[in-house]
């Protein structure tokens, strides 16, 4: 679907958060110049086609105790990749998993899987059951740990 | 660390605020508690920083937009500058620092590919690295829900 100007209005408004006040869609209303009844409605449509994925809280992992933070990366057989990434994916832990293109020589690897836990070794023992699923389609594999959040401001489109 | 009533409330709300004209009050009534307390509660919890955001997540891939996972190999002593020189673009949506030759992971999130690659682009210029991108071929699964609750170990 494409934005219209409303969509691109309404992104703007909420893109930083919702006003934490007792009607929080009138607010956003009349910053926009529309009802309450018109933002509800239209994040109720963006919601049903997905670009809205969810309304709520966006948590500080490191902040909420789960300080190790892995982005495990697997260099997986190319015939094999598409499923085990399916069932990689069910893994409790694993919070994106997707496949990427091979960065050749520096980077041999085409599946990223991000675990999350209280400590590495929480992070490590993930590590080993996606290993185990893996089996022979793996030919090697890394864990890059988060030392630092740099950034994390989420989605920022310009209104224009 | 997360009082029990906070743990609650952030795994009630972690994707489901009521579109209601009055939200916080339907979920206060859901607990028992009051909207003010909800309302309170949340406002602590983002300004204590346990939250980054609260609001609407959108997903731009949706509307034509995309996010780019892209990494750099930052030298040591740049490290400070470089980070701000990349922070500084809207296009950089997250930006992780990572024990690795390539020490520098971030995300891009973009309307168009253009946008994408042009702000790739002027980082190159900027900062002189070379930037790796590593756009999503295929998605297998987003979303994590942390137990917040129960103290039992994540993934066990």
């Amino acid at each position: 679907m494409a934005l219209d100007d409303f969509d691109r209005q309404l992104i703007a408004a909420t893109q930083g958060g919702l006003p934490l006040v007792p009607r929080p869609y009138d607010a956003v209303g009349e910053r926009l110049g529309v009802s309450g009844l018109q933002v509800r409605e239209r994040l109720a449509q963006l919601l049903e086609t997905g670009l809205v994925r969810r309304i709520g809280a966006v948590p500080n992992h490191y902040r909420l105790g789960f300080t190790a933070n892995g982005m495990s990366v697997w260099d997986v057989d190319d015939t094999q990749v598409d499923i085990l990434g399916e069932r990689i994916g069910q893994l409790p832990g694993v919070s994106h998993c997707y496949r990427r293109p091979r960065r050749l020589p520096d980077w041999p690897y085409n599946l990223f899987a991000m675990l999350h836990g209280r400590s590495r070794a929480e992070v490590e023992q993930q590590a080993v059951q996606l290993q185990e699923l893996l089996g022979t389609a793996c030919r090697g594999h890394d864990i890059l740990y988060s030392t630092a959040i740099l950034k994390k401001t989420g989605l920022r489109l310009k209104e224009s | 660390m997360l009082s029990p009533d906070d743990a609650r409330l952030l795994e009630r709300l972690h994707g489901d605020l009521p579109l209601t004209e009055r939200p916080f009050a339907d979920v206060a009534a859901e607990f028992g508690w009051t909207e003010e307390y909800v309302i309170g509660r949340l406002s602590a919890l983002l300004e204590s920083g346990m939250l980054t955001r609260f609001g609407p997540l959108f997903q731009i891939e949706r509307a034509g937009g995309l996010f780019v996972l892209a990494a750099m190999s930052v030298p040591e002593e740049r490290y400070e500058a470089v980070t701000a020189q990349v922070n500084a673009h809207p296009e950089i949506a997250h930006n992780y620092r990572r024990a690795h030759a390539l020490n520098m992971w971030f995300v891009l999130g973009t309307e168009t590919p253009a946008q994408c690659a042009a702000a790739i682009e002027r980082i190159e210029a900027e900062t002189g690295l070379p930037v790796l991108a590593f756009p999503k071929e295929r998605e297998f699964f987003v979303e994590l829900k942390l137990p917040l609750t129960s103290g039992e170990a994540h993934g066990a």
